[in-house]
Order: C-alpha cells, then sequence, then structure tokens
C-alpha cells in the first residue's frame, strides 16, 4: 500500500514540473506591466525602469525562471507586490480560510443532498423527486454571488439574525490561537466559547451559499447512481430473499452507489475551493480565491504561480485519497499505480 | 433512510443552525471598546505601510499620514458646505514648532519633547535621514519630491539637535507646499538603521510591515488584504490628543455590502461607493454623506494630437461640441460633479484652475466644425478607459460614443484592464480615451506643467507641443518664484485660453470625493491627498 502511494506520487512530479512551467510562461505572458503599475500614478519612464531594476524584471526570461526555481526549492514562492507579504505565509495564512468554508459548505451540502437522492431515487415521481429536481435545478441556476448577496440582504440586512459580512469573526473578537488555522477548532481547543459562537455565525451564510450551489450534483448524481443500483439484479434478489426495504437500500444499494458519488464529491469539493471567489468576496472572506484573483488584475506574478502550485498539489493528493477511498469502500477495486 | 429519519435529520440541522444564529450579547466591555473605536469599511486595504515603499498604493498613504509626523502640515479653513477644508496657502507647525523662510533656505525648530513610538526622541539626524531617504529612494516618493525641487541630500542640513534647514536649489514657490505633502515624513532612524540591510540600506523591507514614526496612531496589527488595527499614541505632542482610540480598518470588497453595514450602523465611515449609492444615501438623510469636488481633479476626453483626425484643432473642436456634458453628469455621476463646460460665452477667464470651458453640447456646430476640417462624412476611431473605473468609465464612453455617432464618426470601446493602464498612456498611442488627473499641490502652473508642457510627461497624454503654451507655463513658474502677481496672472490667462482653444483634452466635470458616515462621527477634513485623517474625527 505505502509503496503504492509513493508510486502514485512519483508519477505526480512530472505533472508538477509542468505547472511550474506553464504557469510561469502564462503569467509572463499576461497583457499588464507590473513595473508599470506599482511605481504608481506619477511615475516617469525612469522611474518605471527603476522598480522593473528592483522587482528583476529587468532579467531574461530564462534567468527569471531560473531564480524562480531556486527559490521554489528552498520554499520560498516569492512575496506579493500587491499585499506586500510572502506568497507562502499568505497561502499558509488563508488556505485553511477557504477550506474551513468550504468543508462546511460541503457538510451541510451532503447532509441534505444524500439523503434527497436516496429518497428520491427509491420513490421515483413522487412530491420528493419533484423536491430534489427543483431544488437542484435552482441551485445550479442561481449563481453563488447572486444567493449570498440575498441570503445577506434577508438574514443581515432585513432581518438582522446574521452578524455582519465582515470575514472570519466579528470586529471585536481576536482570532483563537493557531493550531490548525480552523477557527473553529482552534476556538474550542482555546476552550474559547465566545468565538466559537463567532466564528460559526460568520461562516453559516457563506457555508448555506456555498451548499445551495454544490447541492446539485451531488444530489443528481446520488439519484442516478441509486437508480441504476436498485434496477440491478442483487437487489431484485435481495429484495426476494425477504430482507428489509431499509437493509437493501442501506445497506447493499447505498454501499454500492458511493463510488461516483465519492468521485463527484472530490471533483465538487476541488471546484469549490479555487471556485468560491465570489463568495469570498461577498463576506469579505480572506481566503485564497480573492487572493488569486486580485493578484491576477494587478498582474502580480509570485501569488498565481504559488496558488495555481498549491492547487495542483492539493489535486494530486485528493485524487490520491480518493483513490485509496474507493478501495475501502469497494474491496473490488484495486489501487494500481 | 426512512422519510421520518430524513426529516429528524434536516429539523436537527435546521436547530443547529439556528443555535449561533440568536443576536450576539454583547459585553458592557465590548460596548465600551465600539464607543472608542472607529470601523471604517473599504474596498482596497494597504500593501505596504511606508509611502517610501516599492510601489505603495493609496490606502498605503492614509497610514503613513496618520502614523507619521511631517515637520509641517496645513492650516484648516471652512470649505463648500462648512466642511472644513485645508488651506492652500496657510502652514502650521506640525514636528516644527517653528519655521523660518530665508531667502534660499528655510530653517525648522524641531519640538524638544516629540518622541517615537518606542521613546526615543525625535531629532534633527531622523529629519535628515528621512528626507534623504525620500529623494534617494527613486519612484514615486522622489518624484513627489522633486515637484518642490528637493532633489538632493545636500539639500537637508543639521544645524544642531533640533534644528534643520532645507537649502532651495532654486527659487520654487512649491518647494514649501511640498514638504507639507505625505511623501516627507519623518522616521525613526536608529531603529530602521538597525532593520536595514546592504541590500535594503533604507530599511524598507522593515518599514513595509510596521510602522516606525512619532504620528498619533501606530499600527498594531495588519492583516494585508483583511484588516488594519492602528491605537493611538497617547504620547503624541504634535497637537491635541486625538479622540479615537482605536481605528478598525477592514476590507470589504463588496459595495453592496459596505452600504449594507453602514445601513446597519456596524461601520462607522465608508468611501468608495458608487455614485448612485451616494446620492441616495444623502437624500435618505439617515448618515452625513460628504461630497466635496476634489481640488484640480479633472475627468477628461483625451485626443492623441500627433495622428489625424485628432491633429487638426478643428475636429478636437468638434469633438467638444459633440460631448453629451449634461447627460453624463446627470446618468454617470449622479449629480456628484462639478460641471467643466459651458460657462457664458462673455465671461472673462480667471486666475484659476479648474475653471469651466464655454463649450457646451452643439450638435449642428460640431458637424459644421467637422466639415470644415473635410470629414464631413466622419471617421472611425477607438476609445479607450481604465477598467479599474469601469462604474464611471464605461457608462462615460458608451454615452461618447452614441453621441460621436450622430456626427458620423464610428468608435469602439476598447476596455483596457487596469494593470496595462498605465503601460498604455506611456506608449501615447491610444488615438482618443477618458482618464482622470488631479495633482496634491492645487497650482493652476502646476497642473500644466505636468498635463501640457511640450517636455512630454506621462499625464501630458495627448502628445500636446506648442512653444506658445510651454513659454506662457514656464513664464508663470517663474513668475510664481519671484512673485511677480501681474506676470503670473496674466501667464495663466494665457495658457488657460490657449488650452481651451487648442482642446488637446476636452475638460469633462471635476469630480467630487464623497464619503459617507454614521451621524454621531463628526470632525471630517478635507485633504489635498482625500484620505482620512483619524486625528480629527470624533465619535458620540
Amino acid at each position: 500500500m505505502i509503496a503504492l502511494i509513493a508510486k502514485r506520487l512519483a508519477f505526480a512530479i512530472p505533472s508538477l514540473i509542468g505547472v511550474v512551467i506553464v504557469t510561469f510562461l502564462l503569467t509572463r505572458a499576461l497583457p499588464g506591466d507590473p513595473a508599470a503599475y506599482f511605481a504608481g500614478p506619477a511615475a516617469t519612464k525612469e522611474a518605471v525602469e527603476q522598480i522593473r531594476k528592483k522587482l528583476g524584471f529587468d532579467k531574461p526570461l530564462v534567468e527569471q525562471f531560473f531564480r524562480y526555481t531556486v527559490d521554489l526549492a528552498h520554499g520560498d514562492l516569492g512575496s506579493s507586490l500587491t499585499t506586500g507579504q510572502p506568497v507562502a505565509t499568505e497561502i499558509r495564512n488563508r488556505l485553511p480560510a477557504s477550506a474551513e468554508l468550504t468543508l462546511l459548505g460541503l457538510l451541510v451540502s451532503v447532509a441534505i443532498a444524500l439523503p434527497l437522492g436516496v429518497l428520491a431515487a427509491t420513490r421515483p415521481g413522487s412530491w420528493i423527486d419533484h423536491t430534489c429536481r427543483v431544488v437542484t435545478t435552482a441551485g445550479v441556476s442561481l449563481p453563488v454571488f447572486f444567493t449570498g448577496l440575498v441570503l445577506v440582504y434577508v438574514f443581515y440586512f432585513r432581518l438582522g439574525w446574521s452578524p455582519a459580512p465582515l470575514g472570519r469573526l466579528d470586529v471585536f473578537y481576536s482570532a483563537p490561537n493557531n493550531v490548525t488555522g480552523f477557527y473553529l477548532i482552534d476556538a474550542l481547543i482555546a476552550g474559547d466559547g465566545e468565538a466559537f459562537r463567532s466564528a460559526l455565525s460568520q461562516l453559516i451564510l457563506p457555508a448555506a451559499t456555498l451548499a445551495i450551489f454544490s447541492l446539485a450534483p451531488i444530489a443528481r448524481m446520488t439519484r442516478a447512481s441509486m437508480l441504476s443500483v436498485l434496477s440491478s439484479e442483487f437487489v431484485r434478489t435481495a429484495r426476494a430473499s425477504g430482507l428489509s426495504p431499509s437493509t437493501v437500500t442501506v445497506t447493499y444499494a447505498f454501499r454500492n452507489a458511493m463510488l461516483p458519488v465519492i468521485t463527484t464529491l472530490s471533483m465538487v469539493f476541488s471546484f469549490l475551493l479555487g471556485a468560491n471567489v465570489l463568495v469570498e468576496k461577498v463576506f469579505a472572506w480572506p481566503g485564497i480565491g480573492s487572493y488569486a484573483v486580485e493578484a491576477l488584475i494587478a498582474s502580480d506574478f509570485a501569488p498565481v504561480q504559488g496558488f495555481v502550485l498549491t492547487m495542483a498539489v492539493m489535486y494530486v493528493v485528493l485524487n490520491l485519497v480518493i483513490d485509496i477511498l474507493y478501495g475501502v469502500i469497494d474491496p473490488r477495486v484495486r489501487l494500481e499505480g | 433512510m426512512k422519510r421520518r429519519d430524513f426529516l429528524k435529520s434536516v429539523s436537527g440541522l435546521a436547530a443547529g443552525a439556528a443555535l449561533p444564529m440568536a443576536p450576539a450579547v454583547m459585553s458592557s466591555a465590548k460596548a465600551d471598546a465600539r464607543s472608542e473605536t472607529l470601523l471604517i469599511v473599504s474596498e482596497g486595504g494597504p500593501n505596504n505601510l511606508d509611502i517610501h515603499g516599492v510601489g505603495t498604493n493609496v490606502p498605503g498613504y492614509e497610514v503613513s499620514w496618520n502614523c507619521y509626523d511631517r515637520l509641517i502640515g496645513h492650516e484648516m479653513k471652512s470649505g463648500p458646505g462648512g466642511v472644513p477644508y485645508y488651506d492652500r496657502d496657510k502652514f502650521r507647525p506640525e514636528l516644527a514648532e517653528d519655521m523660518t523662510i530665508g531667502d534660499m533656505s528655510a530653517t525648522f525648530k524641531l519640538r524638544k519633547n516629540a518622541k517615537f513610538h518606542d521613546g526615543t526622541p525625535v531629532t534633527a539626524k531622523d529629519v535628515k535621514w528621512s528626507l534623504d531617504r525620500a529623494v534617494s529612494v527613486g519612484g514615486f516618493p522622489t518624484f513627489q519630491m522633486s515637484a518642490g525641487s528637493l532633489t538632493k541630500p545636500e539639500q537637508f542640513v543639521v544645524v544642531d539637535d533640533y534644528t534643520v534647514r532645507v537649502d532651495f536649489l532654486k527659487k520654487d514657490r512649491l518647494t514649501i507646499p511640498d514638504l507639507a505633502v505625505i511623501v516627507p515624513c519623518v522616521v525613526n532612524s536608529e531603529l530602521v538603521k538597525k532593520n536595514a540591510s546592504e541590500k535594503d540600506p533604507w530599511g524598507l523591507e522593515y518599514t513595509k510591515q510596521q510602522t516606525a514614526g512619532s504620528g498619533a496612531y501606530k499600527v498594531t496589527k495588519w492583516t494585508a488584504g483583511t484588516e488594519v488595527i492602528m491605537e493611538r499614541n497617547d504620547d503624541w505632542v504634535c497637537g491635541p490628543l486625538p479622540k479615537i482610540k482605536r481605528v478598525i480598518w477592514r476590507m470589504v470588497p463588496q459595495a453592496g455590502n459596505r452600504r449594507a453595514l453602514l445601513e446597519r450602523g456596524d461601520a462607522d465611515i465608508s468611501y468608495e461607493l458608487p455614485n448612485k449609492d451616494f446620492q441616495e444615501m444623502k437624500s435618505n438623510g439617515k448618515h452625513t454623506v460628504i461630497s466635496l469636488p476634489i481640488s484640480n481633479g479633472i475627468q477628461y476626453i483625451g485626443m492623441n494630437v500627433t495622428k489625424p483626425p485628432f491633429d487638426n484643432p478643428k475636429v478636437r473642436q468638434a469633438l467638444a461640441y459633440a460631448m453629451p456634458y449634461q447627460k453624463i453628469i446627470d446618468a454617470v455621476m449622479f449629480g456628484l460633479a462639478n460641471p467643466m463646460f459651458g460657462a457664458p460665452a462673455d465671461k472673462a477667464t480667471e486666475v484659476a484652475w479648474p475653471q469651466p470651458t464655454k463649450y457646451f453640447t452643439d450638435m449642428e456646430k460640431a458637424k459644421a466644425l467637422l466639415a470644415e476640417a473635410g470629414y464631413a462624412q466622419g471617421f472611425e476611431t477607438t476609445i479607450s478607459f481604465d477598467l479599474n473605473f469601469a462604474q464611471v468609465n464605461e457608462p462615460l464612453c458608451v454615452l461618447v460614443q452614441e453621441s460621436l455617432a450622430q456626427l458620423g464618426i464610428k468608435t469602439t470601446i476598447n476596455k483596457v484592464p487596469g494593470a496595462n493602464w498605465r503601460t498604455e498612456l506611456n506608449k501615447k498611442e491610444m488615438p482618443l480615451f477618458t482618464n482622470i488627473f488631479s495633482g496634491w499641490l492645487d497650482y493652476p502652473e502646476y497642473f500644466f506643467y505636468w498635463c501640457y508642457h511640450g517636455n512630454n510627461s506621462v499625464f501630458n497624454t495627448m502628445s500636446y507641443k506648442s512653444p506658445e503654451m510651454d513659454k506662457l507655463i514656464n513664464g508663470a513658474r517663474d513668475a510664481a518664484a519671484t512673485g511677480d502677481k501681474a506676470a503670473y496672472d496674466a501667464d495663466v490667462k494665457g495658457f488657460v485660453d490657449l488650452a481651451f482653444a487648442d482642446v488637446p483634452r476636452i475638460p469633462l466635470y471635476q469630480p467630487f470625493v464623497n464619503v459617507a458616515m454614521q451621524k454621531n462621527i463628526s470632525g471630517y477634513q478635507y485633504w489635498f491627498h482625500r484620505r482620512l485623517d483619524y486625528r480629527a474625527l470624533v465619535k458620540g
């Protein structure tokens, strides 16, 4: 097993190298000139050149790339010009914010979507099946920023139930000691009930927004997968043997229907992690999505490269975890290199 | 799973969700903290806490202004609507308790009791080191210093521990005003030198992350892109102790949310809202909305005069008569701008800037002028704008496009990404574009030197060159330096008239700077840099 994992990781190395080269070239191909941007509105041509020299953008591309890879080998992702901070630190600080939000959103989504999909599949054509269809269609067709803004408008602005959409904590609380970077967990470790409540209440609206959006693929996939399994012969046999309907559905059918659902889940998770930019913008959430987009707008190379690289690494790890999970769920699946 | 189980699990989830939704009960200590704390929300935050840094952005200037002191500042006068407005011509001591201006130098006596945030006294060598730094680091700070003829470290002389002399290279009216802008701030030289390196002799990396000044506030926490927390420096001696103890400045990217935060009373101050929101908040009267014209800020339509068809003054005049001026002010700015057009035909030119042109929307006249220039059938061109300011620029360009279509001029709109805008401006190839210019130093000859002079600076976006114009601008600068009022007035009137007759750029309007705040916030002051001065603000 360990050898297989090592082999899989080794195979990921060439694709990571590819990612490094491609992002480097792509960021250089962006139309903007960072030197002119950061020289400020009042810069003369000489001032722009001075800045270019300071940033090292006057060197040939090959030399720039060489420097970048050497720094990368030392774990240095460079510094962001827009925020003025080292990219590695920023990503380390911001990734947990995005991950906490995405995981919670996914958890809520799974908690609703799986039962919904299963029920819809066991009773096709019933009211619950129609509900499932309406909910999922509505979920995908509402853009996330729209859902987010509506939720803010209703629950914060109109009703006042939800706290101000000002990021991860109320302005007057200080963050719990950093252990995992997940405020909910860190607050529990620190035993700080107030911070936990504050962090959770800040999380609810953005997590709900993400959940509404990600509900659709998971529920639809569960329903489709369950339908095909339920019509298969071993289920008919199980029913014919007189097993109770719940045993048939939960123990036999559901487990067999899980594989495509897990695949969808992993796709939805990695997609959400990168794509929740809009949710992060609406809720002033200090995540990595908004970080990367802001850097892109300012043609700030280092954070964009760092972001793409981080995402690539996460994809590799995630895919590995999913493959291992397959083996756990279905012993027939072999983990192969 | 049975339906019942499912329903149970859903209602359990709902109950769990409802728990933390209950309104937060605030402890009394927190409520106290709230009354002494100012919560500011804005779209962007600083990228550097030091204005001398590489590529420090505008929000960074606000931090510098409040956390560092300069030798001198400006007095306040009553501005439009009774709002305190900085007085361009009157200076007040800040770190210097006394200023003596001689013929070719100015001498500053420092306060003896001023201390940096770490407790070391502010002395003349700190002042010299800081001014040396400003003229040496390159980029924007050095450029701004040079605007006041401050370019060489030798100009800054330590006379004794508490006396500094600034020598003038030449007589320049802008030297003293330039010492009151944000750039010549005084930095704790010993502290920064300790944290400097051979590669970074001015310690820019250190001051990027923390403030090392003597100002009324100090940054205690900064999370880039998220928040800045500033605490009052209780030992500040350069003015009355500020009322606000703590400033929390949060970045909220969504304009709609910034407005919601204000409406719900959670945030105290916000700027950077859409003009429509400001106008609505103004009329519903629940908040104080301050709108003041930006001193010497003008949004204009520029034309590249080196290439046909815009090398022909008749074509440029035709365009000046074809601009949908009033529509732009109503539909794009929602009235939050001063018109820069339509002055009565018999009005005499003033010795002032900005002032409106005598152009107004007259399509017949425009058609006639275009025919005279030989373009009766119109032509094709491209109008470019900066996407960073798309909220104003995009509708503005669409209105211009519609209007020019009536003359047979087909315009394609070219949206330039913000990161690319300055590169494009520097190339000076765009035929038609809209842009805004405003300088910190509010003097007509300063504006014209950058925007119309033949030395072709980046702000002379039209590549306009006219020997007559250069003569008038140079004349006004010299006259200002020597105090020859008659010659100065004649030259200023001369270059304004010439700029309006030749119209390489068509002034549209003077925009307002808008700030919305809760009713219990007072003490807002308008500064040339248009950012907040926390020192004067009062809550409650």
